[in-house]
């Protein structure tokens, strides 16, 4: 349960203990708040007066008549937006003159309940008020989350982007303090190892690319009609030096008729990603199969390695940014970490879906389904 | 000075970092060891007592360092640790072991961020081992 301060301030003490009485009993509940709200009322009498326990108390709430002795209604308004303090108000009237209710509003008021009230229409001002609060609160908290979030990805990131660089500076002084020796041939592995390093950042910053692009891009003028079948033989194109240095044979095989609407820089990704993952992964002399599968309205595209697996425990954050599986075996096996988190927010863009299936040590199917007229999610 | 009495184990799982400091390690005079994984690393303590240790946090999982480095501690307390990181202070995921509150829990004598030079590093390792 959640108590709001609420402060009256009216020169009228009947209105004051009035709002005080009715409230006291008065309970805030809807099915999408997670608790209960009660009231706790402080009154004032005098414009002065509610200053100083706006002050001192910090309400949630004010309760603010406008016709005041000294002070008046709108002078506390000003107070309150002068010092940009968090309070919700309501102007309590008797004469609610459009003019002080166009200024009320102009300096912050967002409500008005009219003098004299009943208790029920004192209760639903209040109630609409409350909400008005949860919901601002909510937000507020679901902006802090997904700042946070934000702030995690750049630090892995900046994490990923300085250990080539801190490698890259250290073979560069060795070479420039001629640590080696003094003949270039001296330093035939630290060049190699450099070259490999910024190959690795270059893929890093590519992926990169490519996902910030699923978040900004629209898609309407990019959806065609594309065939499969095309998409996954040039993926397997780009694949296949690879597949030839780890002796892996990469193999298609389509049922139907593997035509969909889609953006084919997405399907690109989705092939790209998981062709290359199956041959990286995979044993030497290993095998690769794709199937493309079109029954109904769902395309259904399976890759099936031969690889090393991927164990039940890395399984659940495998789509996770920057996640990647480090083992014995994935040792020396190069990635940005990136992969399976942008083919599954492709895939989620579609309402697709993926799941993987593994047994550690004998091979992985990750099985992706597509609508063949998505409808595209607008993010 | 008798650095070559000296054996450091070195664990990180990136190769270059592991090269750069070994060779900078053994250009200083000091005998090295070199783990490329947290299950490494283990394996070797446990048939083998190096004089310090120098073990990067992040490997396996995300805190293979700290494990190794309360490994290290409960089986060979005097033997001096160095957790050397690439995680930085401005990204806000920093530690270090400057304060009391942190020091029972991270059981390294020193933490390094990754990237300084070798002679520093040499300078940081003669301290720790009194040199």
């Amino acid at each position: 349960m959640a108590v709001l301060k609420v402060l009256v301030v009216d020169d009228e003490p009947g209105i004051r203990s009035g709002v005080t009485r009715i409230l006291s009993s008065f309970r805030v509940t809807y099915p999408f708040m997670d608790e209960d709200y009660t009231f706790e009322v402080t009154e004032a009498a005098t414009g002065e007066e509610g200053i100083e326990i706006i002050n001192s108390e910090k309400p949630d709430i004010l309760l603010l008549d406008n016709k005041l002795p000294g002070i008046q209604g709108v002078e506390v308004l000003e107070y309150i937006r002068n010092k940009n303090l968090a309070i919700t108000i309501a102007m309590i009237t008797s004469y609610a003159s459009l003019e002080v209710a166009v200024k009320a509003t102009r300096d912050g008021a967002t409500d008005f309940i009219p003098k004299p009230f009943t208790p029920q229409e004192l209760k639903s001002s209040i109630e609409n008020i409350t909400k008005q609060l949860y919901l601002k609160k909510v937000t507020h908290k679901m902006k802090q989350e997904g700042k946070k979030i934000r702030y995690q990805f750049l630090s892995v990131l900046s994490h990923e982007l300085k250990a080539p660089l801190n490698a890259l500076e250290g073979y560069l002084r060795m070479m420039q303090e001629k640590q080696a020796g003094d003949k270039i041939d001296d330093y035939t592995h630290h060049i190699e190892r450099s070259l490999h390093r910024i190959h690795g950042m270059r893929n890093l910053i590519m992926d990169l690319l490519d996902f910030t692009k699923i978040r900004l891009e629209r898609k309407d003028e990019k959806m065609q009609k594309i065939n499969l079948a095309e998409l996954a033989s040039g993926a397997i194109m780009t694949v296949q030096p690879y597949a030839i240095q780890m002796d892996v044979s990469v193999n298609l095989d389509v049922k139907d008729d593997p035509v969909m609407t889609a953006d084919p820089e997405d399907v690109n990704i989705i092939f790209n990603n998981l062709i290359s993952n199956a041959v990286k992964y995979n044993k030497f002399g290993g095998n690769v199969d794709i199937k493309i599968e079109c029954p109904h309205d769902d395309v259904i595209i399976t890759f099936s390695d031969t690889g090393i697996g991927i164990s039940e425990e890395d399984r659940e954050h495998l789509f996770t940014e920057f996640m990647r599986v480090k083992n014995e075996q994935t040792r020396g096996i190069t990635g940005s970490g990136l992969g399976l988190s942008i083919v599954k927010k492709v895939i989620e863009l579609y309402n697709g879906r993926i799941n993987v299936e593994s047994n550690p040590g004998s091979g992985s199917v990750f099985t992706v389904i597509l609508p063949k007229n998505p409808t595209i999610k607008i993010l | 000075m008798t650095k070559n009495k000296y054996t450091i184990l070195i664990a990180d799982d990136d190769p270059d970092y592991l090269f750069q400091t070994v060779y900078g390690l053994e250009k200083a005079g000091y005998m090295t060891v070199k783990a490329e994984s947290q299950a490494e690393a283990e394996a070797i303590i446990k048939r083998f007592k190096p004089d310090l240790a120098i073990f990067d946090l992040m490997m396996e999982s995300d805190d293979s360092g700290f494990i190794l480095c309360y490994k290290m501690k409960k089986m060979y307390p005097d033997v001096p640790v160095i957790l050397a990181t690439a995680v930085a202070r401005e990204t806000g995921m920093s530690f270090s072991i400057d304060t009391e509150k942190e020091k029972p829990w991270i059981r390294a004598d020193l933490y390094l961020e990754k990237g300084i030079r070798a002679e520093q590093l040499d300078q940081e390792i003669m301290k720790l081992l009194k040199l």
